[in-house]
């Protein structure tokens, strides 16, 4: 088992299997179609992500660099967390870009019923580290187990 | 973060729950980045990047509800991106079902919640809020509250506006508080380049191809861009407008670029020059190799490669008036070269609504009409971003509309090849 420790955005405390993205995860093309066409489990639609492309990102603990794409990225986040097929918590190697900062602060403020920790500038060594399916504990305080 | 008395005030609920909490969401949003204190919005209007009824985002018309039923609308007027659906654009009987009755359902209602909260007027949507003819058009020094990354990035770097890649949703908290946080590209320091773009090809660039290069290669951060500036005439012209439109839709969507300073050209790089690159920053070289290695490194997600093109989508971001022109032009003077009277692929050119008016009022409107190019206002990727749209082979210039859709990019020579003696 390694811990990491990173900067809490968003807090809560949960353990979920990990699903990791080496890019950046394309919010819009990766929930486009689940949230568009009624899959709760949330499957990664964007093309261009191999690593997730496919795959169940609902329930799963996402581990990525950042988020790229466009600027409804905050707002797509925000709609994953209401129709609950977010992931169980998203959890960045590199400081939180504006986009997923905004999903992670709306649906923490906009919605009581939502549970997604977020955790970031975890390290690129955590990125390196961490590998599908390895199973994950986060706490409050910020600290990232990967077993 | 330092509030001020009126803006603790609002935080605390004086001005009701549902204003507080916009402001809680702007201050949390804000101190991830370090800011320490809120500043006002001074730009006449806003931009937000939502403009579609999307069933999906049933959420965010519920949270914009809120704002509606809390009597608490934008206090900017506000443009917003363009339109999914316009009757003129060619679509399949299945495709009209499916756009009209299940993905853009909600589109009539959510125009009315617009309505309500601040949009300017029925004609403001538009990626390119900025262009004369639309009238959005932000003065040097503004701080802003806008989404849409091509806008943003147009803004702070081509009219020397200040605004951060805000999300969806921030982008109408800030107009609906009036202030916005300070950190990022509000900041001298925010605004500083990390990387010099040093471009040394032996003709002018393709713009959509060089901001690829130059946002698959930065990411986030600035670029200050030397060597352009001959390529440009020296001059930001209408001209160079256009080429730094489609330049930084490309560095924003194949990287996320939210600022460019091109040396000699963009206000700030005239004023402050050299003095606006950061200590260490990193060199990037551009030559024609270069380039051509970025363009050959683009995925072609058609299931059939050799597909014969089906539409082309022109416009993304919209065209401005000067492009409109001189594609007419090029198209026409191909056609008469090749013997043909009409495009040899169907095809859309995209503007803004107030940028077809204008055109419309112009001597090449008829030839575009004679060529069968059909003109819209639609948003080509709204359009394409279903798992209908995506099976057609749709060819584009524009590395926007590459990256987020399965269509094929070509250089402008390329497409108009294509246009004028037929598709491969």
């Amino acid at each position: 088992m390694k811990t990491f420790t990173g900067r809490v955005v968003s807090k809560g405390n949960t353990t979920a299997e990990a699903l990791v993205s080496h890019g950046g995860l394309n919010t819009l093309a990766s929930f486009q179609k689940a949230l568009q066409f009624g899959d709760k489990n949330a499957t990664c639609g964007d093309q261009n992500n191999p690593d997730l492309y496919g795959k169940q990102m609902k329930g799963k603990a996402l581990c990525l660099p950042r988020t790229i794409g466009s600027t409804t990225g905050g707002l797509v986040l925000y709609c994953a967390c209401s129709m609950e097929r977010q992931p169980a918590c998203m959890l960045f190697s590199e400081p939180i870009d504006s986009l997923a900062a905004a999903g992670a602060v709306l649906q923490d403020v906009w919605l009581p019923n939502s549970h997604m920790p977020v955790i970031d500038s975890l390290g690129d060594e955590f990125l390196a580290f961490v590998k599908d399916g390895m199973k994950i504990t986060v706490k409050e305080d910020g600290t990232v187990e990967v077993e | 973060m330092k509030l001020t008395e009126q803006q603790q005030a609002i935080l605390d609920g004086k001005s009701g729950e549902t204003l507080a909490k916009v402001m809680e969401t702007l201050v949390r949003y804000g101190e991830l980045f370090g800011a320490e204190e809120m500043v006002e919005i001074t730009s006449d209007y806003n931009h937000l990047v939502t403009s579609f009824g999307l069933k999906a985002l049933a959420p965010v018309y519920g949270l914009l509800q809120q704002l509606i039923d809390a009597n608490e609308p934008s206090k900017q007027k506000f443009s917003a991106d363009p339109r999914p659906l316009d009757p003129k654009v060619p679509s399949s009987f299945l495709q009209d079902f499916v756009f009209k009755n299940f993905m853009y359902s909600k589109q009539d209602e959510y125009e009315k919640q617009l309505q309500k909260l601040g949009l300017m007027n029925d004609d403001a949507f538009t990626c390119t809020c900025y262009m004369n003819e639309v009238g959005n058009t932000p003065k040097k020094g503004d701080i802003l509250s806008w989404s849409e990354s091509s806008a943003v990035v147009y803004a702070n770097s081509v009219l020397g506006a200040r605004c951060n890649r805000n999300s969806g949703i921030i982008d109408i908290m800030g107009s609906v508080c009036g202030f916005v946080p300070k950190f990022g590209f509000l900041t001298d320091e925010g605004r500083k380049a990390k990387w010099i773009v040093e471009i040394k090809t032996t003709k002018k660039p393709e713009a959509q191809l060089l901001g690829s290069a130059v946002g698959m290669k930065v990411m986030e951060d600035v670029p200050y861009v030397v060597g352009l500036d001959k390529w440009l005439d020296g001059t930001l012209d209408d001209n160079a407008k256009t080429y730094l439109k489609d330049f930084g839709a490309a560095t924003a969507s194949n990287g996320a670029v939210g600022l460019y300073h091109i040396e000699g050209i963009t206000p700030e790089a005239v004023e402050q020059g050299r003095a606006l690159i950061a200590e260490g920053a990193q060199t990037y070289v551009i030559d024609d190799a270069e380039l051509q290695r970025v363009y050959d490194s683009y995925p072609v997600i058609w299931k059939n490669k050799d597909a014969k093109p089906k539409l082309c989508f022109m416009g993304c971001p919209h065209m401005s008036l000067e492009q409109l022109k001189s594609w007419t032009k090029k198209i026409d003077a191909g056609l008469k070269e090749n013997g043909q009277t009409k495009v040899q692929i169907p095809t859309v050119f995209t503007a803004s609504p107030g940028v077809i008016k204008k055109f419309e009022e112009c001597e090449e409107a008829a030839l575009l009409k004679k060529s069968g190019v059909i003109l819209s206002y639609i948003c080509p990727l709204m359009y394409m971003n279903n798992p209908l749209s995506e099976k057609i082979p749709v060819i584009t210039s524009s590395n926007k509309l590459r990256t987020y859709t399965s269509a094929r990019y070509y250089t402008d020579a390329e497409i108009l090849d294509q246009l004028v003696k037929g598709g491969k």
